[in-house]
C-alpha cells in the first residue's frame, strides 16, 4: 500500500512538475554552488549504493533515491551576529517579491525569526541554557519529506518535486482553500489576504508577484538553482557557515558532512513529516 | 410542483421577502469580498479559517440528521415517519447547498473551484468531501422528488427509487465522517487530532438535525396546518435525546484525556475554550462565554426533553429543541473550528473576530439556505394536503 502510494505520489509530482524542477536538478549536480563551498558536488546520485544511506533510516526503510535538498542552520552562528540573520530575512524579502502588510493578520513571512521555545517546542527544557533559548531561532518551510500539506492539497497544487525534494508551489492552481495552512505543522504557509503588489517596497522583476487568494511559501528559491545560484539566505550568509544547503541523499555534500560531524535537532520530528531543514544549536 | 411555491398566505411572502433581504445583503457583501479579498474577514495567518469553514461543518452535521428520519421509516418499518421523512431529506437538500456556498465564500480563487475536479488528488481528504457531498446532495435531489411525485399521483414510489434510498443512508454517514476527517488528519493540530472527532460529529448531527426538523414541525402545524402527529415527534425526542448525551459524553472525554495525561498540547485548545489562555502576561479567552454557553444549553435542553410534563407542551418544547440546536453550533459551528487554530504552530496565541461583512456573507447564506427549505417544504406540504384532501 505505501508503496503504491509513494508510486503514485511520485508520478503525480513529476507529471506536474513544469518548468522549475527539471532544469534545478541539472544544474544542481553540475555545479559546485549546491555543496555550499564544503563538499564536492557529485552528479549521478541516484546510482549511489543503497548501502551508503543506511545512516539515519529505521528498520526496513526504504533506502533514499535521488536528490533531497536540505539546509542544515547553525543557529550558533546567528547568535553570534544576529545582523546575519536580517540580512538573509532580508534578501528574501527582496528576492522574493514578498509583500509588507502593515497589519499582523495579514503577514507573508517565508523566513522569520520567532522564539526558540515556539520554534522546538519538543526541544524545550525546564532549566536551559539562556544563551541557547534566550536567542531568536528562524523558521521557514522544511520541504519534508512527507509534507502534510502536500497530502492535504485537494489540487495538487503543491507538490513535492521528486527530482530534488522541494516542497513547491503552483500559484496558478492554487483554488485558496487554506487546507494546507491548517495542515503545515510549522506555520510556515502564508496567504494573500490581499492583492500584495501595492505592498512590495522594491519590485523584483526576475521573479513573479502572486495574486490575491492564493498561498506561498519558501520555495528554497528554485529559480535561483534552476540558475546555478545558491538560495539567496545561503548566499547571504556565505562564508560563516550559518547556513548550508545541499543533497541530504549524498554522503559527500556539505550537509551530510556537517550532520555526521554535529549533533542537529529537526523541528516536532514526533509529526513524522521528515523536514529537510535540520539545525544545529 | 414547483407551482406550490406560488401560492400562499401574506405572511408566507413576508417571510420570503425577509430572506430576500439578507441574501441581497449577503451577495453585497460578497461582491464586496470577491473584489477586495479575504482579507476583508477576521481571518488570519494564524486563524486561516473562520465562520465559513465552521458553518459549513457544523451544517454538513444538519444534512446528515436527516437520515435519522430515513433509516427508521426505511429500513425498521416505523411508518409513523411516513409524513415527515420528505422533511428530512428537503432539509438535507438545503444544508448541503449551504455548505457548497460556504466553501465557495471561502475560497481565495472561487473561479478556479473545479481544479478539485480537474485535478483530483485521492491523497486530499476535500477530493473525497467534494464527491460524497455532492453525491449526498443528488441523492435526496432525486429520493425526494421522486417520492413526492408518487405520493402526488397517488401510486407507489417505483422500486428502482428503493436503491438510492438506502444508498443515501451510509452517504449521510460519509459526509460527516469525510467531513471530520478533513480534521482529525492533520499532524501538527492536536484538538482535532483526535480519533473521537468523527462518532462526536455524528451524534451531535444526530441531534441538531432532528431538533431543526422537530422545531419545522411545530412551525408548520400552526402556520401550515400540518400535523407531524404526536407519536413521530416523541419518537424524534427520543433520538434526539439519545445523540445528544452522546455528544455530551464524547466532550466528556475529551477532556478527560487532556487533563488526566496532562499532556500540553491535549489540554491547551480545551483550556482556551473553557477557561482562557494566558500568554505573554495577556489572557485570550473569547470563545470562553460561547463554550460555557453550549454546557448550559445543552444540558438544560436535555434536562427539559427527557420531562415529560414538559414536553407535551408545544412551546416548551420548541424552545427546548431550540435551546439544542443553538447549543451544538456553538460547539460545532463556533468552537472546534476556530480553537483548533489556538495556539499555532510555533505556540502563539492569535484570537479571531468576524467582521461585519464576513458576518453579513454567512447571514447571506443562512438565509439562502432557510429560503430553500420553506420553498421545498411548500412543495411538499401542498402534495400531502392535495393527497389528504
Amino acid at each position: 500500500m505505501d508503496k503504491h502510494r509513494r508510486k503514485f505520489l511520485k508520478i503525480a509530482g513529476a507529471s506536474v512538475v513544469a518548468g522549475i524542477g527539471a532544469p534545478a536538478i541539472i544544474k544542481l549536480t553540475a555545479t559546485p554552488a549546491l555543496a555550499s563551498g564544503q563538499g564536492v558536488a557529485a552528479a549521478g546520485h541516484e546510482a549511489a549504493p543503497a548501502a551508503e544511506h543506511g545512516g539515519q533510516g529505521g528498520h526496513g526503510e526504504e533506502a533514499p533515491q535521488g536528490v533531497r535538498l536540505g539546509m542544515v542552520i547553525d543557529l550558533r552562528k546567528f547568535n553570534e551576529r544576529p545582523e546575519l540573520l536580517d540580512a538573509a530575512i532580508a534578501t528574501c524579502i527582496a528576492v522574493h517579491n514578498i509583500p509588507e502588510f502593515p497589519n499582523s493578520k495579514d503577514e507573508v513571512k517565508w523566513i522569520w525569526k520567532a522564539p526558540f521555545s515556539g520554534v522546538f517546542p519538543e526541544h524545550s527544557s525546564q532549566h536551559s541554557a539562556k544563551k541557547i533559548t534566550g536567542n531568536p531561532a528562524v523558521s521557514l518551510c522544511n520541504h519534508c519529506d512527507e509534507p502534510p500539506c502536500v497530502r492535504a492539497c485537494p489540487t495538487q497544487a503543491t507538490f513535492r518535486n521528486s527530482a530534488n525534494g522541494i516542497v513547491a508551489m503552483d500559484y496558478h492552481r492554487c483554488i485558496g482553500c487554506r487546507f494546507c495552512m491548517a495542515a503545515c505543522p510549522y506555520g510556515s504557509r502564508s496567504f494573500n489576504w490581499y492583492d500584495p503588489r501595492p505592498y512590495i517596497k522594491k519590485y523584483n522583476k526576475d521573479f513573479p508577484s502572486r495574486m490575491k487568494g492564493v498561498v506561498e511559501k519558501c520555495n528554497f528559491c528554485s529559480e535561483r538553482l534552476a540558475l546555478g545560484q545558491e538560495p539567496a539566505c545561503v548566499e547571504a550568509c556565505q562564508g560563516t557557515g550559518a547556513i548550508t544547503f545541499g543533497d541530504l541523499n549524498d554522503p559527500n555534500s556539505g550537509v551530510r558532512r556537517l550532520l555526521d560531524k554535529e549533533f542537529s535537532i529537526q523541528r516536532k520530528p514526533s509529526i513524522g513529516s521528515k523536514p529537510s531543514v535540520f539545525y544545529i544549536v | 410542483m414547483i407551482e406550490k411555491t406560488l401560492k400562499g398566505k401574506p405572511a408566507y411572502w413576508i417571510w420570503l421577502a425577509f430572506l430576500g433581504m439578507f441574501m441581497a445583503v449577503g451577495a453585497a457583501c460578497y461582491i464586496r469580498q470577491y473584489n477586495v479579498g479575504l482579507g476583508l474577514t477576521g481571518m488570519s495567518r494564524d486563524v486561516s479559517w473562520g465562520l465559513y469553514i465552521s458553518q459549513f461543518t457544523f451544517l454538513v452535521g444538519v444534512a446528515a440528521g436527516g437520515v435519522m428520519l430515513v433509516l427508521p421509516y426505511y429500513v425498521h418499518n416505523y411508518k409513523e415517519f411516513g409524513r415527515i421523512t420528505i422533511l428530512g431529506e428537503f432539509l438535507a437538500i438545503a444544508a448541503i447547498i449551504m455548505c457548497l456556498l460556504f466553501i465557495m465564500a471561502d475560497l481565495g480563487q472561487p473561479m478556479r473551484a473545479l481544479n478539485v475536479v480537474l485535478h483530483p488528488s485521492p491523497n486530499s481528504m476535500l477530493f473525497y468531501d467534494a464527491i460524497v457531498l455532492n453525491g449526498y446532495l443528488f441523492l435526496n435531489i432525486l429520493c425526494g422528488w421522486v417520492i413526492l411525485t408518487a405520493e402526488k399521483k397517488q401510486v407507489k414510489p417505483p422500486k428502482w427509487i428503493y436503491f438510492f434510498v438506502y444508498l443515501s443512508i451510509p452517504f449521510a454517514v460519509s459526509i460527516h465522517t469525510v467531513t471530520a476527517m478533513l480534521y482529525c488528519g492533520l499532524p501538527g493540530r492536536h484538538f482535532w487530532l483526535s480519533a473521537i472527532i468523527a462518532p462526536r460529529f455524528l451524534a451531535s448531527a444526530f441531534a441538531a438535525g432532528p431538533a431543526l426538523i422537530l422545531i419545522a414541525c411545530l412551525v408548520l402545524k400552526r402556520v401550515a396546518n400540518f400535523d407531524a402527529g404526536r407519536k413521530a415527534m416523541n419518537k424524534l425526542i427520543t433520538i434526539i435525546i439519545y445523540a445528544a448525551l452522546l455528544n455530551m459524553f464524547f466532550v466528556g472525554l475529551e477532556f478527560f484525556v487532556a487533563y488526566y495525561s496532562n499532556m500540553p498540547g491535549h489540554i491547551e485548545a480545551l483550556q482556551y475554550m473553557f477557561f482562557g489562555m494566558e500568554h505573554h502576561g495577556v489572557m485570550y479567552n473569547n470563545l470562553v462565554p460561547f463554550m460555557w454557553a453550549f454546557v448550559v444549553l445543552a444540558f438544560g435542553a436535555i434536562a427539559l426533553l427527557v420531562t415529560p410534563a414538559a414536553r407535551k407542551n408545544d412551546l416548551v418544547l420548541g424552545i427546548a429543541c431550540l435551546m439544542l440546536f443553538v447549543a451544538f453550533w456553538l460547539d460545532k459551528g463556533v468552537g472546534f473550528v476556530l480553537a483548533g487554530f489556538v495556539p499555532n504552530p510555533l505556540g502563539e496565541i492569535v484570537e479571531y473576530i468576524p467582521t461585519m461583512n464576513e458576518i453579513g456573507i454567512t447571514l447571506g447564506v443562512w438565509a439562502t439556505g432557510f429560503m430553500v427549505v420553506t420553498l421545498l417544504y411548500k412543495i411538499a406540504i401542498g402534495v400531502e394536503h392535495e393527497v389528504e384532501g
